[in-house]
């Protein structure tokens, strides 16, 4: 076996990252990345959340996708957990409800890369033609 | 339901990021000789206002708006309480919050830790504006994590990067593996 990993050995990560991110230019400005807000309280939690968001970050890295990937609390929709709220660069958000990491698998393949819906889609963000 | 400490850490560092902390600190002692495991979470947030602190164990009273019962802490209470330990509450308006469980470290009911260098790391890329402090000490030794010097080391990169996160679990858990954690 190996010594244990300290945070000396970051140093090496931070240079391999470096290099790579300097080739893909990071932008710094969140509105043109995908954003993805993972609700994380109590019923999220029980349900399996943890499991989602580590999905999202490591699939997103493998896919070469660049989103940011957070945290939010209870957005009410308890029977429908873990949800997922994303956000495309320039369009409204949309929850997506009982996300497991095969539907999350799905939604990366489908919503994110090509913006096509897929199932489970929770209408938060419903507007009637009258209110517009 | 909860089934691990991992799943707890979660639920109750969720809390304090909601109240707007800007550091969080996670300490968990296991203590062979008294057979009792203490875990402790403490923020710098608003804080929990006095009329409200004696009820906060209460699964029908929250400070959310969203739906109108919080089942975080009555639930860490109940499994604390089911392994002869118990639940306590320091906190004020401005003041932070501390949460401290105490368990039977070799009771039955005693659930497993599950994930929490995972957890820890999730919450530390999910919140790099937040200073996370994770302490665990056991009769083998302490290890101690802190995101201000991870952040030190980085210069500038984001905590949040997938390799960095990768590389900060595998750190984590070699480190517990060292001083022998429970499980």
């Amino acid at each position: 076996m190996g010594q244990v990993k300290s945070l000396a050995d970051l140093r090496k990560i931070k240079e391999e990252l470096q290099g790579k991110m300097s080739l893909r230019e990071k932008s710094n400005n969140p509105e043109s990345l995908v954003q993805v807000k993972v609700a994380m309280a109590t019923c999220g939690i029980a349900s399996g959340a943890k499991q989602v968001m580590d999905f999202f970050i490591e699939e997103f890295d493998k896919r070469n996708i660049q989103a940011v990937v957070t945290q939010t609390g209870c957005m009410g929709y308890c029977f429908a957990e873990p949800t997922v709220e994303i956000t495309l660069p320039g369009k409204e958000p949309v929850v997506f409800g009982y996300v497991d990491t095969r539907k999350a698998d799905d939604i990366i393949e489908k919503y994110v890369k090509n913006g096509e819906l897929v199932e489970g889609i929770i209408p938060v963000n419903y507007e009637t033609i009258e209110k517009k | 339901m909860m089934k691990d400490f991992a799943m707890h850490i979660m639920d109750i560092a969720q809390n304090s990021v909601s109240a707007g902390a800007t550091e969080i600190e996670l300490r968990i002692e296991e203590s062979v000789a008294n057979d009792r495991l203490m875990m402790i979470i403490r923020d710098n947030g608003k804080g929990i206002p006095a009329d409200m602190i004696g009820k906060v164990t209460d699964p029908f009273v929250t400070s959310r708006t969203t739906r109108k019962v919080g089942l975080g802490l009555p639930l860490l209470k109940q499994h604390a309480d089911s392994t002869g330990g118990g639940l306590t509450i320091e906190s004020g308006s401005g003041k932070g919050t501390k949460v401290t469980a105490t368990f039977g470290l070799s009771h039955f009911d005693r659930q497993p830790f599950g994930d929490i260098a995972g957890t820890v790391v999730l919450l530390a890329a999910a919140n790099p504006e937040i200073r996370f402090i994770y302490e665990h000490i056991t009769p083998m030794g302490t290890y101690r994590f802190d995101t201000a010097e991870v952040n030190k080391m980085l210069e500038g990169m984001s905590i949040s990067e997938a390799p960095v996160v990768r590389f900060l679990k595998e750190m984590i858990s070699e480190n517990l593996k060292e001083i022998k954690i429970s499980g």
